[in-house]
């Protein structure tokens, strides 16, 4: 992307967030909010506040509804887990304007919710056209994969990483030498089962890390470590 | 907050006449003006709330108030206080008889005079807080009682159909957004709220009050509107603007919303309601538990008072909300005991059933749900199409099939906590055996545990709310204390 496009955009940006803080409920701003949601699609950038700000029109005017738009939304929505940004957009969608492909992108986040990355992969796979439209979608979804084992493993085995994050053989090798010269991730070898990976430790995976104060480690510190991928 | 949608006799079959006046009634609002006009902000109070309540029940039982024509002339026909005498007359029309849908237009008709009365700054009165709020709350029932009633088209007569196409700006719901929003604009109040942490505003200090000769009515409106528009918003499923319109009111404080007890339950109830549909589980049982032990303390003190039924019935159902957020992210040390024995009392056998996880569980979560949760509207204009139809329930049941998805979603998470407090270490092996899963199912309940006891906040940061915790070193459970224990430093 040339730098014009990126300042374009950048203008872009500023003038929607202004424009949902000012007219929350003007319905003539929603020619605006598609298009903002289109941006953030081809920026790789969003924005719940505004698309939550559209499904509230599209929940007064059901007949300006664009299913696109909302499919879009909704992919956003998963991309941007762990937090609850998809339940919180189901929640504005009456259920006369449900339509298939939000159901299979129910589906996806019900997988996603419940730790079951096998059979999301298996399922994205199934449902190419939706999930490529928006690029990011593999990369942010494996963030959240890795958000989560990281929450939950201090050693975890080769074979369940590649799993999670539909990653192997040679590709998982490079994915991996990043992580160990980047993120502190360190690779052991156990006897006879394949690698194992060792995380690094927090206050979520080491008890002797956990203090009784609120500090916590900010979910964008990981995934930012974590978007030093090929 | 009133709850009024049974049907109930028309003031015609009880030979009302609009016209006539009892001389009590020309006393009171005579009274009334004249106090408005001198700022008595206590006596405003004592006659709006003591008086009109003992002439209601005296004479106005099951009929209105006289008309706003009648009463007129004794007020020199001054336009705001006839715009608040109708108000008034409506409010007590919807709490006693069941309102035409002309009645509903022409009530709508008077909010938008009034509110653009005082949007203009014109107004120059002292009003007592609770009037104030009485207004916003009962404009925001207004609205979702028009959306219950237009969303039953199926025994629409045509004359009905044909206002309702007539009188479409009526109760819209940008409308309705817009003139809560329009006065938390013009009141400035976000501003004079931030301004106050600086020692530069007044206005908690002083209930909201204006002791400079200005009027208070722009301001507590604006203030009590933020309440409205998360109850809008809660209405409507759109809980995260919900809480961001309540944002500027700091509940850990003291403040104007507190002082009304109606707008302080309003307030907790919606805000608990919404971090319980947003998975933050800690935080709404940390606000119910806070405001039922203060309606426990306190309720004896509103034995009298027009409101007390209100406040019985959503101490009810935040029990209920509250019963709900312990079954599904168990904590043992937020609840005060107080709370937790009645709490015990009324739901203790239900939440055990709840958390065992299977069908009956989910009955119980529906029926919790269900009677607790706020009358979800449907915002768009009906269609007219043939066959009408009755769709007011809909909205309802999209919350309620969410809320039960995600509930089914950590199905397996009670029986994995009761395996986690018993085991210090344990390997996934044995524990897949012991839940009868295979051991990929087991890691993925795991990793469902960990997600949904580590909830995301609103600046991205990572909380967790789990009560029991571990962590997996290959393939081996790791059981973690919530506090550290000692054994483990040094």
């Amino acid at each position: 992307m040339g730098r014009e496009t990126a300042k374009a955009q950048q203008g872009t940006a500023y003038t929607v967030e202004q424009l949902v803080a000012f007219n929350r409920y003007n319905p003539d701003i929603l020619p605006d909010l598609e298009n903002y949601v289109n941006d953030q699609v081809s920026s790789q950038t969003y924005s719940l506040e505004s698309n939550l700000c559209l499904l509230r029109l599209y929940q007064f005017e059901p007949e300006k509804m664009s299913s696109q738009i909302v499919a879009r939304i909704l992919v956003k929505a998963l991309m941007a887990m762990p937090a609850p940004d998809f339940s919180l957009c189901l929640f504005l969608i009456p259920e006369r304007q449900m339509e298939e492909q939000f159901k299979t992108l129910i589906v996806l986040s019900h997988y996603l919710e419940t730790g079951r990355f096998r059979q999301f992969w298996d399922e994205a796979a199934k449902s190419r056209h939706i999930v490529e439209a928006v690029p990011g979608f593999e990369q942010a979804i494996q963030d959240y994969a890795i958000h989560v084992l990281s929450l939950t493993y201090q050693r975890i085995p080769r074979t369940v990483l590649a799993e999670a994050i539909n990653i192997e053989g040679l590709a998982l090798d490079k994915f991996l030498e990043h992580q160990v010269a980047n993120s502190g991730w360190v690779i052991e070898k156990s006897q006879g089962r394949g690698q194992l990976i060792v995380l690094p430790r927090d206050e979520y995976n080491d008890p002797i890390l956990k203090k009784n104060t609120a500090d916590s480690v900010p979910f964008e510190h990981i995934a930012h470590i974590l978007n030093n991928l090929s | 907050m009133a709850d009024h949608d049974e049907q109930r006799l028309q003031p015609q079959d009880l030979g009302y006449d609009p016209n006539f006046v009892p001389d009590s009634v020309k006393s009171f609002v005579v009274h009334l003006y004249r106090q408005i006009r001198e700022k008595n902000v206590y006596e405003i109070h004592q006659l709006y709330e003591a008086s009109f309540q003992t002439l209601s029940e005296r004479h106005f039982k099951d009929t209105p108030w006289p008309s706003v024509d009648a009463v007129a002339q004794y007020v020199d026909n001054d336009h705001v206080f006839c715009l608040l005498y109708r108000e008034m007359w409506f409010r007590h029309l919807y709490a006693r008889l069941t309102p035409t849908l002309r009645q509903r237009i022409d009530s709508w008709d008077n909010y938008c005079s009034l509110f653009q009365v005082v949007l203009h700054g014109v107004v120059n009165m002292q009003l007592p807080n609770q009037w104030l709020w009485d207004m916003v709350d009962e404009f925001v029932y207004q609205f979702q009682s028009f959306c219950q009633y237009r969303a039953k088209m199926k025994n629409k007569t045509e004359q009905e159909i044909a206002l309702l196409r007539q009188f479409d700006q009526a109760w819209n719901v940008f409308g309705v957004l817009n003139f809560l929003q329009a006065l938390v604009e013009k009141s400035a109040i976000i501003q004079i709220l931030e301004q106050e942490k600086e020692g530069l505003e007044q206005f908690t200090a002083n209930d909201g009050y204006d002791y400079n000769g200005g009027s208070n009515v722009l301001k507590v409106l604006g203030y009590f509107s933020m309440v409205g528009l998360l109850r809008v918003h809660c209405l409507l499923g759109d809980y995260d603007t919900g809480l961001k319109c309540l944002q500027p009111i700091d509940i850990s404080q003291p403040g104007v919303f507190n002082i009304v007890i109606g707008c302080h339950i309003t307030t907790i109830y919606h805000y608990g309601f919404a971090n319980l549909m947003l998975r933050r589980y800690v935080e709404a049982i940390r606000e119910f538990n806070k405001i039922l032990l203060y309606i426990f303390k306190t309720k004896v003190y509103h034995q009298k008072s027009p409101q007390y039924e209100q406040i019985l019935k959503k101490n009810e159902q935040m029990y209920a909300l509250l019963a709900i957020c312990l079954s599904l992210c168990p904590q043992s040390k937020l609840v005060d005991e107080t709370v937790n024995s009645q709490l015990r009392e009324k739901y203790g056998e239900k939440m055990s059933r709840m958390q065992r996880y299977d069908d009956e569980a989910f009955a119980m979560y529906d029926e919790l749900f269900s009677y607790a949760c706020p009358k979800f509207i449907t915002p768009s204009a009906p269609s007219f199409e043939e066959p009408l139809v009755n769709y007011n329930q809909d909205a309802y049941r999209l919350q309620l099939k969410l809320f039960l998805y995600e509930a089914k979603q950590q199905q397996l998470l009670s029986g994995l906590r009761t395996f986690l407090k018993v085991y210090s270490t344990i390997s996934l092996a044995k524990l897949a055996s012991y839940m009868e899963v295979d051991e990929p199912t087991l890691r993925t309940i795991l990793l469902t545990y960990k997600h949904k006891t580590h909830a995301v906040d609103s600046a991205g940061k990572v909380i967790s709310n789990a009560d029991v915790n571990f962590f997996i070193d290959d393939d081996t459970i790791h059981v973690v204390e919530s506090k550290p224990p000692k054994r483990f430093k040094g």
